[in-house]
């Protein structure tokens, strides 16, 4: 199927700095990704360059068939919702007020409006200036003016940032219903561990390269964290265990008194075996689920390891 | 169309923040108070005190109206990108020139409507007690126009001034480094480049030439001189005949104050990095 949006062999500088290189990555219709990193990873650069707000130095970007740079700006742009991270508005319009000038950019019909309000659950304060609405109705407004229209690609950045953890559940349960309904969801994020069941790909930025793009279980498989480890050490023993772990075990997090390891699959037994072996100085284990803030921690500091 | 979407929103935002409101009291008080208190001098005279008015009112707006178009203005593009709501908006289907001229004629309007209910409420004040003739009333209602065109000018400069700079603060500088520089530094400086050149190479079309350069003086030349019931009461009648433009030429020259900044700042704004 044909994406509904991609970058291909995109390279963005700024002055001498380069904010992506040789990008390629597509957004399927109907398909959730999130896309993650550090700050200054080059997320930002991205999304700016599928809204058409600056153009590629090298390469192309398509969003729904059109140039966003180019002539088919307005062409891409009506096919886009975008929420940007945090999202302002003037405070002295209303809520409606607001909706209806933004549908009227869109030239969509007013009446749907009252509708979108309720489905993010602010209809109550349509009539009131957005100057009194708190900081997660706000953000619940920019979700609302971003479904204007029915957009065939949702880009929502740091959507639960600063919001509570009931309105953070909202909004995942919001991309879950969006993504039943049909549409295309790209999501830039740092809740890694809240994100990750409610999306079907992940797109791992890191200094401006695509180091990974793909589901879960086959980030997993590649980054060679299919298996997670807490394990408890004896008090300042944990040089030594390290030193005596199978090659293929990684590190992630390490303190006083444990580790955090991933390993592939095929090490499992390997590394159980030699854990054993080092009673004394492993007191406890517990074997956890990998997830993708484990998978990001381990793929970013592999390109750390790369020579 | 989505020219007149933004330009509505720009009312309405005017008229919530009680801009609309406060320009429009600012010009009327003023101008209520001019024709009402200020016609002792028509009583001795018996002169048709509604060209003096557009005299008076003229220069007054020469100070006035620039002023506020530029506080209108200077913060149309800038502001939004520090308030975080120029990345927003330009997600949307909407050009970056649509966003200049809609941003241009929401402040022209807003001026616009206080120029004509500010000045015309003198205006039918004096009317009803008699006091105007059909020649001053011509005279009035082209210094009207002109007011707002002279304000467009400077909504225009505003927005210039807004697309070229980073931060708001500056475009607020170049805001009032612009009215200084129109409003009162240019004529001192062509009066004193007059005096230096004493008449040796700037002859009477050098100076309309210069003149012509500063929308303000253009506003001033126009009302002063252009119609022969104002100019017996500017003290210009002499100085006006010398410096006699045709009509249409003002309207041209002003035009070109406005229409000029607006295409500098479309340019500038598309270069811009949001």
């Amino acid at each position: 199927m044909e994406a509904i949006a991609h970058w291909s062999g995109v390279t963005r500088r700024y002055g001498k700095i380069v904010a992506v290189r040789d990008v390629d990555l597509a957004l399927s219709p109907g398909s959730a990704t999130a896309l993650v990193g550090h700050n200054g990873a080059g997320k930002a650069t991205l999304i700016k360059l599928l809204l058409g707000l600056i153009r590629p130095d090298s390469g192309e970007v398509r969003v729904a068939g059109a140039d966003p740079g180019g002539n088919g700006g307005a062409d891409a742009r009506r096919a886009l919702g975008y929420l940007p991270e945090n999202v302002a508005f003037h405070g002295a319009m209303t809520g409606a007020e607001l909706m209806a000038f933004y549908a009227g950019l869109k030239r969509q019909p007013v009446a749907r409006n009252a509708q979108l309000l309720e489905q993010v659950g602010i209809a109550h304060a349509a009539g009131r200036r957005i100057s009194t609405y708190s900081k997660g109705m706000r953000q619940r407004l920019g979700i609302a003016q971003a479904l204007i229209g029915d957009p065939r690609l949702l880009l929502l950045d740091e959507p639960t940032s600063g919001l509570d953890p009931a309105s953070r559940a909202d909004v995942f349960a919001l991309i879950d219903r969006l993504r039943q309904a049909g549409a295309t969801v790209l999501v830039s994020t740092h809740a890694l561990a809240e994100i990750e069941h409610h999306v079907d790909r992940i797109a791992i930025m890191h200094k401006g390269a695509l180091v990974a793009a793909g589901s879960l279980d086959e980030l997993r498989r590649g980054s060679g964290a299919e298996l997670a480890l807490r394990v408890r050490v004896a008090p300042c023993r944990t040089g030594e265990v390290l030193e005596r772990l199978p090659g293929q075990v990684r590190c992630i997090r390490r303190d006083a008194q444990s580790l955090e390891l991933v390993a592939p699959a095929a090490a499992k037994m390997a590394l159980l075996r030699s854990l054993l072996s080092m009673e004394g100085m492993v007191t406890d284990l517990e074997l956890g689920e990998v997830g993708l803030a484990q998978v990001y921690s381990r793929l970013v500091a592999s390109i750390g390891e790369a020579p | 169309m989505n020219v007149w979407l933004l330009a509505l929103q720009e009312i309405r935002v005017g008229l919530r923040n009680r801009w609309v409101v406060a320009t429009t009291l600012v010009l009327g008080a003023l101008s209520l108070s001019l024709a009402l208190l200020g016609s002792a001098p028509t009583g001795e005279v018996k002169a048709d005190s509604l060209a003096i008015i557009v005299v008076s009112l003229a220069s007054l707006s020469i100070f006035l109206l620039p002023l506020i178009a530029l506080l209108l203005s200077y913060d149309a593009i800038v502001g939004e990108q520090e308030r975080g709501t120029l990345v927003l908006l330009l997600s949307y289907p909407v050009a970056r020139w649509q966003v200049v001229l809609g941003k241009g004629l929401g402040h022209t309007a807003i001026l616009a409507f206080a120029t004509i209910v500010g000045y015309g409420s003198a205006g039918v004040a004096l009317w009803l007690r008699g006091d105007a003739d059909a020649g001053s009333i011509g005279a009035f209602a082209a210094m009207v126009l002109t007011s707002i065109m002279l304000g467009a000018s400077f909504v225009a400069m505003g927005c210039l001034a807004s697309t070229v700079v980073r931060e708001r603060a500056t475009a607020a500088g170049l805001a009032v480094g612009a009215w200084l520089f129109f409003v009162l530094v240019y004529d001192t400086a062509v009066l004193g480049l007059l005096v230096a050149d004493q008449g040796r190479t700037i002859g009477e079309q050098g100076l309309n030439v210069l003149l012509l350069l500063n929308p303000t003086d253009v506003y001033r030349l126009f009302n002063m001189t252009a119609t022969e019931s104002t100019s017996i009461y500017s003290g210009m009648a002499g100085p006006g005949d010398a410096a006699a433009l045709p009509l249409p030429l003002f309207f041209a020259a002003l035009a070109a104050w406005i229409l000029v900044p607006l295409a500098l700042a479309v340019i500038a704004f598309r270069r811009r990095p949001v």
